[in-house]
């Protein structure tokens, strides 16, 4: 267990620069996910560390040591691949047994070291039988096994989840986090999918194009996002380009069209100052209400429904109000409004962030 | 329509049969016990098989087609195995080029390569030698070896290997683990087909082979310039014995490996 640097990182595949030059300070037993879109980077950072690429410019250091001229099979780390990667021609207690034949553990000490790793993914009875015969989910629990079992330094997870279907991913999710809590191992988790890492991670590295975009607990970036691709990239946001016309240690005081003014809470948009600003409005924090309901602290306008999108549980709506449109995600209270209906639309700001314009 | 189909299938009965029937003949016949290696049959008898036995330059020739044989297969496959790693995981610069020079010589037909190859010999200023034959059936069989190991080899997940060396094992360490095992069934296939070529060879082996020394193939050739001897119907049983039997049992490993490792 041990706290992952990365020192000015940069790594380019020929003219192409596949991450930016690149901080990161992964402390010792976080769980740390590399969230962004297919292609910004995610997978080529999570290989330099694991020592499958060497990074073009800049260092990594693990527990304190520089390992850039350290081999992958010297490093100590637990790889878990999206396709799980097991040995096909190994039974499961060999695949897991496989780390512990290079490092000096007694023979006598493997079985029991096997068994333990089995228990602790749930799965104590497969280890005669062959990866093949297991399904998808029980071949990444193994695969998990077979990682933690040589209690790494740090554990390395590629969209782990992601080849397995739509149940079993919400299970394993839960499931791997109990492990991580319970082993501590310092986690560098790789996914796409914002609810995934939202539901898992200590710290959350939202990645955008070979740059990182924002770190921070999930509440942080869900809520502070620092960017407009960090407040699009979690969940649905409306972003409304208007101006900031004072600000102070409380709020910053937002004037966009529609809306009128809104005091966004001053913590809520760190960078914004007098000028072009832009407010950030979640989805579900726009609340579609009968007219002349009680709009006590919210700011409101009137909008006409344009298109209802029914989610069961949920309702996503599109609105228009004055000449724009507007995405509401609202749980559902009785009957969802019909299209065309005209209804008065609200929020309260200190729901809103503020970001520079 | 159906006066087509039975057209067509008979067509190809006649196809088989044309092809088949001789070798059927020779198997026949060297079971006959009649002085003559024809027709027509007079008994059922192993004499041909014991002449074959005690015939001294036959035995020599088996035995240099064996040695030859089993040196092209450990060379073939050796060179093969490496070569195929070099273009499928090193992604050595030029590998396409590289590729198509090494499958060349089953595109370039027999005798080009056999008279090139002596050729280049004379050129270097060398005599024929074994080692020349041995050379030349390497070349000859390298093609095919690369062939079935490359399409294996692309095959291996390369993150199967990389989840092994995460786990501390060395890329030597690696290789004999995970990857050798897993390409094992197309090593053997590969070392099959090499042998059974080298041992089947009679153009380029004509060419290369130094004055005295005779393979199987060029022995029975040997042979029929002089007379139709009934053991040769017997040599060319044990032939097509050895060339259809060892692929066939080979296959059957193979499928067995390949079961076993589930994939
Ligand atoms: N070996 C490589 N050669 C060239 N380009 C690569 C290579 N590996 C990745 N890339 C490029 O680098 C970018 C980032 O890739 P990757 O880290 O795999 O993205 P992610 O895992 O976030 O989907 C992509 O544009 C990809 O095409
Ligand atoms: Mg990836």
């Amino acid at each position: 267990m041990s706290t992952v640097i990365l020192d000015k990182i940069v790594k380019r595949f020929g003219t192409f620069t596949a991450v930016h030059p690149t901080n990161l300070e992964i402390p010792e037993g976080t769980f740390l996910t590399l969230l962004g879109p297919s292609g910004c980077g995610k997978t080529t950072n999570l290989r330099m560390i694991a020592g499958l690429l060497d990074p073009t410019e800049g260092e990594i250091r693990i527990g304190g040591k520089s390992v850039n001229n350290v081999p992958i099979h010297k490093r100590n780390l637990g790889i878990v691949f999206q396709n799980y990667a097991l040995f096909p021609h190994k039974s499961v207690a060999d695949n897991v047994a496989f780390g512990l034949k290079y490092r000096n553990i007694p023979s006598s000490e493997i079985p029991g070291r096997v068994q333990k790793a089995l228990d602790l993914v749930q799965l104590p009875d497969v280890g005669d039988r062959y990866p093949k015969a297991l399904s998808g989910g029980q071949q990444q629990r193994i695969a998990l096994a077979r990682a933690i079992v040589i209690e790494p330094d740090v554990l390395l997870l590629d969209e782990p989840l992601s080849a397995l279907d739509a149940n079993l991913r919400e299970d394993m999710r839960v499931e791997l986090k109990r492990i991580q809590d319970q082993i501590g191992v310092t986690t560098v988790f790789v996914t796409h999918d914002q609810s995934e890492a939202l539901a898992m991670s200590d710290q959350i590295v939202v990645m955008s194009a070979g740059r990182v975009e924002q770190v921070g607990t999930p509440e942080e970036v869900y809520n502070r996002p620092a960017s407009e691709f960090v407040a699009n990239f979690l969940g649905a946001s409306n972003i409304i380009e208007g101006k900031c016309t004072g600000k102070d240690a409380e709020t910053a005081a937002l004037d966009v069209p529609v809306f009128g003014k809104v005091p966004v809470p001053a913590d809520k948009a760190p960078h914004v100052s007098e000028g072009a600003a832009k407010l950030v409005l979640r989805a579900e924090k726009l609340l579609l209400m009968p007219q002349g309901a009680d709009t006590t602290g919210m700011v409101t306008s009137e909008a006409v429904v344009e298109t209802v999108d029914y989610q069961g549980q949920t309702v996503r709506y599109f609105i228009r109000a004055g000449d724009r449109q507007f995405q509401a995600i609202n749980m559902i209270d009785g009957h969802p409004f019909a299209e065309g209906t005209t209804v008065t639309v609200g929020f309260r700001p200190i729901d809103c962030a503020g970001l520079p314009g | 329509m159906r006066w087509g189909w039975h057209l067509i299938r008979l067509w190809s009965l006649l196809v088989y049969g044309f092809m088949f029937l001789p070798v059927a003949v020779v198997v026949l016949l060297s079971f006959n016990a009649s002085q003559f290696g024809s027709f027509p049959m007079t008994g059922f008898s192993f004499r041909w098989f014991v002449e074959l036995w005690n015939n001294d330059a036959i035995m020599r020739a088996f035995r240099t087609s064996i040695v030859l044989g089993l040196l092209t297969a450990v060379i073939s496959t050796t060179l093969g195995v490496l070569a195929s790693l070099a273009l499928v995981r090193y992604k050595v610069p030029g590998a396409n080029a590289i590729s198509t020079l090494l499958i060349a010589p089953i595109l370039v037909p027999e005798v080009v390569l056999a008279v090139a190859l002596l050729l280049f010999l004379n050129f270097l200023g060398l005599h024929k030698s074994f080692t020349l034959l041995l050379f030349g059936h390497v070349i000859f069989t390298l093609p095919f070896v690369i062939l079935v190991v490359q399409a294996r080899l692309v095959s291996i997940r390369r993150d199967v290997e990389e989840a092994a060396m995460s786990l501390g094992a060395s890329p030597v360490q690696t290789f004999f683990q995970i990857t050798l095992p897993l390409m094992l069934p197309a090593v053997l296939a590969g070392a099959l087909f090499a042998f059974t070529i080298s041992f089947d060879d009679i153009t380029g082996t004509l060419f290369w082979k130094p004055g005295g020394v005779e393979t199987v193939p060029t022995q029975i050739f040997a042979m029929l310039r002089n007379s139709i001897s009934p053991e040769i119907n017997a040599l060319g049983t044990v032939m097509i014995v050895m060339t259809v039997g060892l692929p066939l049992i080979g296959a059957a490993i193979a499928r067995q490996l390949a079961r076993k490792s589930g994939t």
